[in-house]
């Protein structure tokens, strides 16, 4: 039982710490307090953000007195391909978020059916400067800076290759690291976001990282753009620069359409149009197809 | 000229004042007599000129005071904040909100009441105390029919005082 209760008396220690030690009676329950939708969804790598793209918003509704967790699914599936990822992330004082992803690549048709990759991301996140929702009468952004920790899990189902190392991959793990810039503009009822990525990921890491045709890391530009119907519902397009460090993968950049439903601040629904590009050498087939995200939270 | 200027202003401003006080009393009564003030005034203007789109939006001064009542309905029911309100005057609440957001919106009004930071300095106001309540206009905007484009153009004037009212 003590060891059972650790864990919270750390967790509430570390909040009593990051809320700058707040009121006891804010840090017990979840205040819930940002407006809807300004924790963004949960991105592909479990961040907060978009879907491909995490955001300089923090996952969660606590604002900067409390903390939110959420946790999210999502599946997308295209001509020969799908992913899943399911993960949790935790937003602290509005400022400190952190994720846990795992995602499961596999080949559903074509010359990779019967493949599976998996892959863990550890994801921080620090809100730095600006308040996206305050900052109305600025160009200032909401700037946020982060990492992804990732592990690739091995190969199964091509044959005899059991590591992306064998698909020309230089490195089984790596860390992203980004900066996300995020402006929303009431007057406009939009919302902006322009992310940097320094990557050697491969297919975000499904294919290892580095590669026989590189093994640096370079920059990514990744941007989102979404209008605000109302306070439940969002629609945009994003995008995502990809590197190219493997023989075996002409890596494309990723685009999405897509809309984001928020009923309430328990649950969101993402749902969007992807395309991919061609995976691999082995497979000319522009992947395209459909992105369901389900996130449950406070 | 410039006397003559501030005079002619005054005057018209007391009109558009009585005018809309007038208004108010009989709800049947729909805007006419505030236009001709309102073309008038932004030459007369010795400020910089500023566009009352969004305070035509919002229904000019009748119609900011609907959302301004449903506004004060909804928040004495809100349990998060109707605490702050218990001791309210609802009524000269009322009328500064209105004022303040006829001023904020572009409309013939100037806010008369105490600088955001004095009229909530009594007050334990936390962010989620301040979001409450802009959550409560929304609905009240919705209540109102107001259009969403609308309501995020006045929400965008309010935000920034969070940096002000939230003391906590």
């Amino acid at each position: 039982m003590v060891f059972k209760q650790l864990p919270a008396t750390a967790l509430a220690a570390a909040l009593c710490v990051a809320t700058g030690g707040a009121h006891a009676e804010s840090i017990s329950a979840p205040d819930m307090g940002k407006l809807l939708a300004t924790g963004g969804v949960s991105q592909v790598e479990g961040a907060g953000g978009g879907g491909l793209t995490p955001w300089a918003l923090i996952s969660g509704y606590g604002t900067r007195d409390s903390y939110g967790a959420n946790a999210h699914i999502t599946h997308v599936s295209t001509q020969d391909h799908s992913l899943d990822s399911i993960g949790v992330a935790v937003g602290i004082a509005d400022r400190y978020e952190a994720s846990l992803a795992t995602q499961t690549f596999r080949g559903t048709g074509g010359a990779l059916d019967g493949l599976r990759i998996k892959q863990d991301i550890l994801g921080l996140k620090l809100r730095v400067a600006g308040d996206a929702v305050v900052d109305q009468d600025s160009w200032m952004p909401q700037i946020a800076i982060g990492l992804m920790a990732k592990r690739n899990k091995g190969v199964r189902g091509l044959g005899g290759v059991t590591s992306v190392k064998q698909l020309g991959a230089r490195h089984e793990s790596g860390i992203d690291y980004y900066v996300s810039a995020t402006k929303i503009l009431l007057d406009q009822s939009l919302l902006l976001n322009a992310t940097l990525r320094a990557t050697k990921a491969n297919q975000m890491g499904l294919l290892g990282f580095g590669g026989d045709l590189g093994d640096r890391y370079e920059p990514m530009l990744e941007a989102s753009a979404a209008y605000l119907v109302n306070r439940h519902l969002a629609v945009g397009v994003e995008y995502r620069m990809k590197p190219r460090n493997l023989g075996v993968d002409r890596e494309k950049d990723y685009y999405d359409a897509f809309i984001a439903w928020f009923p309430n601040k328990n649950v969101s629904v993402t749902a969007a149009y992807v395309a991919l590009g061609d995976i691999t050498v082995l497979n000319p087939r522009r992947q395209k197809g459909f992105y369901l995200s389900l996130q449950a939270g406070f | 000229m410039q006397p003559f200027h501030s005079l002619t202003r005054a005057a018209l401003a007391a009109l558009t004042i009585t005018i809309s006080g007038g208004a108010f009393a009989q709800t049947t009564q729909s805007a006419p007599p505030m236009q001709p003030a309102q073309s008038m005034q932004p030459s007369m203007d010795q400020r910089t000129p500023h566009s009352d789109v969004l305070y035509q939006a919002l229904g000019n001064k009748e119609g900011i005071r609907k959302i301004v009542d449903e506004l004060l309905l909804i928040v004495q029911d809100d349990t998060r904040i109707n605490e702050s309100f218990l001791d309210a005057d609802i009524e000269r609440l009322a009328e500064l909100l209105t004022e303040q957001f006829c001023d904020l919106s572009g409309g013939p009004c100037k806010y008369s009441g105490r600088d955001m930071q004095e009229a909530h300095a009594d007050f334990k106001i936390s962010v989620a105390h301040f979001n409450a309540l802009a959550e409560d206009l929304q609905k009240a905007m919705d209540k109102q029919g107001v259009p969403s484009r609308t309501q995020n153009k006045l929400i965008a004037k309010l935000a920034p005082m969070q940096r002000t009212i939230v003391n906590k």
